[in-house]
C-alpha cells in the first residue's frame, strides 16, 4: 500500500525538512519502519526495543491506532498515518 | 536567578524558554527547570506575604524572572478560600477536613491559575492570538484572559458541551470551534493545528508554562494551613496535569524548606464513564488504555490523559489511589458538598466529593488524617447535572395559599 506518513515539526531536521514522507506499507508497523529505513535517526526517538515511546501517538486517518491493531493495524491505499506527541491537552 | 530553562521530564534534555512541548529526543513532556539553591526560606515566606492576593504572590516558584510579569492579565487568580467543611466531615465519619474552592476565581474554575501563567508568556513572547483544546472551563479561561489582553482567541471544544461554558466563552468574543468529536479528537486536532498557526495553544506550545499555574493550589494549601502540609489531598484527574503539579508544588517547598514532612498522600477521582488512571491504577498498570468518554463530568472527559504514567507515579508513591465514581454517585456528591458546606460545584466537584465518600464510608481513609478536597470549578457552568433533584411550591401571594401549600413543611410562627 501506498501511504503518506506525516512527522512533526520538530521532528524534521531529521527528515531533511520535510514534513511527509510517502512509502509501502501493509500495516503502521511496516510504513514505520520504511520510514526510519530512509531517516534512521527518527526510530530511536519513536519508537524503543520496537515498540512506540509511551509519549508518542499514531493516528490513521485521524483514528488512534490503540483503538486499533496498534502497529498491526491495516492500512489502505491512500492512507494518512500521522505520528504526533501524547503530551498535549488537558 | 530561579528559572533555569525547559527539561525533558524523561531524558532530562534541556531546551531554552520558548513556545515548545516535547522532547525532539524522546517525545517526552518538558517542564520547566529551577535553580532554588541558595534560597532563604524566612525572606521567601516574608515576601510572598507582602505579594499581591492572587497567584502573582508566588512568582518566584513560577516560569519568569523579576518577579510578576508585566505581561500578566487584569484578572488576578488565585487565594481562594480554604474552607473548614466539619459538617461533611461529620455526615462522611472524617475528621479535620477543608474545601480548597478554585470556583472562586475570575472565570470560576482553576483554569484562570494556569491560563494566567500561559497568557502572560504568550505576551512575553510576541504572540499575539491565543488558543486551547477544552473541554469548558480552559475555554472560559482562555477566552477572558485573552480578552483582558486584548489578543485574539481561537477556542476548540467538543460541540456537545454543556451550554453554560459554551455561552461564557462565547460572550468574551472569542472565536468559538465546536468539534464534532470527543476531547481527544479536539486535543488531536489542536496538536496539528499548532504546527501549522502562529498562535499560543496554552495546552499544547505553551503547556510546559501552563501547568506551572497548578501548583499554586499547592502553595496556597500550605500557606492557608499555616505552613504546614496537610496529610491527603483529593483531586480530579482529567489529563493528570493539575493532580501531579499540586504534587510538584508541595514537593518544591519541603524542598526549599518553607514547610517541612512529607508529601501529602495523593488520591486522585474519576468518573467512572472516563476512568482511564483509574483502571490504570487497579490494574496494576505503568501506562494508560485510552478510553472513550461517556460521562455527565465533561470537563474531566479525557480518555487519553497526557500525564497519566505521573498521576498513576504520584499516587502510589505518596500511599494515596485513584478511584471512580459513577455519574449517579457523581449527583450525589454535588448535593452533598452543596448541603454540608453551601458550595455548589460542577460535576468535576461531584466527583472529587463522591470518591472522597466512597473511601470514606469504605474505611480507606483515617478519621486522624487531616484532609483537603479540592474543589475545581462552579456549580452554575453544569446546570443539567442538579436540574431534577428538588421540588419548588408554586402559590398564589397570599397567607392561606402559603399555610395550605407548604403545610407539612413549614413551621408556624404560633
Amino acid at each position: 500500500m501506498a501511504v503518506t506518513v506525516k512527522i512533526p515539526a520538530q521532528l524534521r531536521g531529521v527528515t531533511d525538512g520535510e514534513g511527509e514522507v510517502e512509502v509501502e506499507g501493509g500495516t503502521v508497523g511496516e510504513a514505520l519502519d520504511a520510514v526510519f529505513d530512509a531517516h534512521e535517526d527518527l526510530r530511536a526517538r519513536i519508537t524503543e526495543d520496537g515498540t512506540l515511546r509511551r509519549f508518542v501517538n499514531v493516528y490513521v486517518s485521524g483514528e488512534d491506532i490503540r483503538f486499533q491493531d496498534g502497529l498491526d493495524t491495516e492500512l489502505s491505499d491512500g492512507d494518512e498515518v500521522t505520528i504526533l506527541p501524547a503530551v498535549a491537552g488537558g | 536567578m530561579a528559572v533555569e530553562g525547559l527539561r525533558c521530564k524523561e531524558c532530562g534534555t534541556d531546551y531554552p524558554l520558548d513556545a515548545r512541548y516535547y522532547c525532539e529526543e524522546c517525545f517526552g513532556p518538558l517542564e520547566v527547570a529551577y535553580d532554588h539553591s541558595g534560597l532563604d526560606a524566612e525572606e521567601a515566606r516574608r515576601k510572598i506575604q507582602a505579594g499581591s492576593s492572587s497567584i502573582w504572590r508566588y512568582a518566584d516558584f513560577l516560569p519568569f524572572e523579576g518577579g510578576p510579569p508585566a505581561t500578566r492579565t487584569t484578572l488576578e487568580p488565585g487565594l481562594t478560600p480554604l474552607v473548614r467543611a466539619d459538617r461533611l466531615a461529620e455526615e462522611l465519619g472524617l475528621g479535620e477536613l477543608w474545601v480548597k474552592n478554585d470556583a472562586a476565581n475570575p472565570t470560576h474554575s482553576f483554569k484562570d491559575r494556569v491560563v494566567g501563567v500561559a497568557v502572560a508568556k504568550a505576551r512575553e513572547l510576541g504572540f499575539q492570538t491565543l488558543a486551547c483544546a477544552s473541554t469548558g472551563n480552559l475555554a472560559n479561561a482562555v477566552a477572558a484572559h485573552a480578552a483582558a489582553a486584548g489578543l485574539d482567541s481561537y477556542v476548540f471544544v467538543p460541540s456537545d458541551l454543556e451550554e453554560q461554558k459554551l455561552l461564557a466563552t462565547g460572550v468574551y468574543g472569542a472565536k468559538l470551534v465546536g468539534i464534532k468529536g470527543n476531547y481527544d479528537d479536539v486535543n488531536r486536532l489542536c496538536t496539528q493545528l499548532c504546527e501549522e498557526r502562529p498562535w499560543a495553544f496554552a495546552n499544547v506550545n505553551l503547556r510546559p508554562y501552563y501547568s506551572e499555574g497548578s501548583k499554586t493550589v499547592a502553595y496556597e494549601i500550605c500557606e492557608q494551613l499555616g505552613w504546614t502540609l496537610p496529610d491527603r489531598v483529593v483531586c480530579p484527574i482529567a489529563s493528570g496535569s493539575l493532580f501531579t503539579r499540586i504534587g510538584r508544588g508541595f514537593s518544591e517547598w519541603i524542598d526549599v524548606g518553607l514547610v517541612e514532612g512529607e508529601l501529602p498522600a495523593f488520591t486522585g477521582a474519576q468518573a467512572e464513564g472516563c476512568s482511564p488512571v483509574a483502571e490504570a491504577y487497579g490494574e496494576g498498570w505503568e501506562i494508560c488504555k485510552p478510553q472513550r468518554p461517556d460521562t455527565i463530568a465533561k470537563s474531566l472527559a479525557i480518555g487519553d490523559p497526557a500525564d497519566g504514567p505521573y498521576a498513576l507515579e504520584l499516587a502510589r508513591r505518596t500511599g494515596g489511589e485513584v478511584e471512580s465514581v459513577t455519574d449517579d454517585e457523581i449527583r450525589d456528591g454535588i448535593r452533598l458538598l452543596a448541603e454540608t458546606t453551601g458550595i455548589f460545584t460542577e460535576t468535576a466537584g461531584g466527583v472529587t466529593v463522591a470518591t472522597l465518600a466512597k473511601l470514606a464510608r469504605a474505611g480507606r481513609i483515617d478519621p486522624g488524617e487531616q484532609v483537603v478536597a479540592v474543589i475545581t470549578g462552579e456549580g452554575l457552568k453544569t446546570l443539567d447535572a442538579v436540574r431534577e433533584g428538588f421540588e419548588m411550591t408554586v402559590i398564589e401571594p397570599t397567607l392561606e395559599a402559603f399555610e395550605a401549600g407548604t403545610r407539612d413543611a413549614a413551621p408556624t410562627a404560633a
